[in-house]
């Protein structure tokens, strides 16, 4: 790189180092702040079987930017995206078809 | 299909670029990529260990419904709502240091990892508070554990709305502190492993380190803080939060 040899052309794709700016981070953090006050407002009403659901919701909303914006994915390689996508979905497999599992087995008194 | 650049590149006598560019690598970017790529897969290896864990508590809950509302009633919203707090800085004082470093900010990285560093102890602090309720109440699971405030509940906690459980639905709260030990426990431990780093990095920061552009440690390590933080907001709903109305 340092002689401005041709072999750049091939890594055209790979990302510049890009420097997060701290408003960036001082937003995202005032954000994850409102989603604490979120999910601890939203416990106390009553939505039955949804309170779960909408707690886990949110807290996957705070995890995305935190993955997105403090943990630089938004700004690295496609390959990078691709890794942290492909571990996401093996997880979200594992455990959505462990509990479909346990949720669909007729399996009387516990 | 840059292999070949690549075997040619770093065949080359002459060394291009920083003396922290290992020789196998092309360049500082590829160093860099190769660095939090690997660091990444570590992180995931990590969800898919506490993704078990999740997946446990959400099972048991499931299956010991009252007994779980019950145990996770005894939890105190506002340490842990202020502990949320106090995690969810220290990230942004994280990121803050990695800035700083990467803009070579010596003052600036040193103060982010000292606010970094009280905030890690906070956390701990407020959960030794909470750790000692527990062995107090004889919440812990163990040979000292005990039901009777879930069988027999005081006057107060029926009149603020607490039900009485049955000995046997009592018994299953031991499941639920098990897995409170089991999820904060861990979390504990990667925040003890984390603040142990910083000490490190912090003693590095004061003698100048991490100013000549070579900051993967710091990179790194903010990916490690911020992924500790990830599963703090995961376990402060599940635990404290949705069985709280």
């Amino acid at each position: 790189m340092s002689d401005g040899h041709a072999n750049t052309a091939g890594h055209e794709e790979e990302h510049e180092h890009h420097i997060v700016s701290p408003m960036v981070y001082f937003i995202i953090f005032i954000t994850l702040l409102v989603g604490t006050a979120l999910t601890i407002g939203a416990s106390y009403v009553d939505l039955g079987p949804w309170n779960p659901v909408l707690a886990i919701a949110i807290a996957c909303a705070k995890a995305t930017i935190v993955v997105l914006y403090f943990m630089h994915i938004k700004y690295s390689s496609k390959l990078m995206k691709l890794t942290v996508g492909a571990g996401v979905f093996t997880f979200l497999i594992l455990v959505g078809m462990s509990l479909s599992d346990y949720i669909s087995r007729a399996w009387g008194q516990w | 299909m840059s292999d070949s650049h690549a075997v040619a590149e770093a065949g080359h006598a002459e060394h291009h670029g920083p003396e922290y560019l290992r020789h196998h690598f092309v360049s500082m970017d590829q160093q860099t990529e190769t660095v939090s790529f690997g660091m990444w897969l570590f992180l995931l290896t990590e969800i898919m260990f506490f993704g078990g864990l999740f997946t446990a508590y959400l099972i048991y809950r499931n299956w010991y419904y009252p007994a779980f509302v019950a145990a996770s009633h005894t939890l105190d919203i506002k340490l842990g709502a202020f502990n949320t707090l106090l995690l969810i800085t220290s990230s942004f004082t994280m990121a803050m240091g990695v800035w700083c470093s990467e803009t070579k900010k010596k003052t600036g990285l040193i103060l982010s990892l000292v606010a970094t560093l009280i905030l890690g102890l906070g956390f701990l602090g407020i959960k030794t508070i909470e750790y000692s309720e527990k062995f107090e109440k004889h919440h812990v699971p163990g040979t000292t554990f005990d039901i009777k405030g879930f069988v027999h509940p005081s006057a107060e906690a029926l009149a603020g709305g607490e039900k009485a459980l049955a000995p046997d639905m009592a018994a299953k709260t031991e499941v639920y502190f098990s897995l409170y030990f089991a999820m904060t426990g861990m979390h504990a431990v990667h925040m003890i492993i984390g603040i142990a780093l910083l000490c490190g990095m912090l003693w590095k920061a004061t003698r100048g380190g991490y100013m000549n552009g070579h900051i993967a440690f710091v990179e790194n390590f903010g990916l490690y803080w911020h992924f500790v933080d990830i599963v703090w907001i995961f376990l402060f709903p599940l635990l404290y939060l949705i069985s709280r109305h």
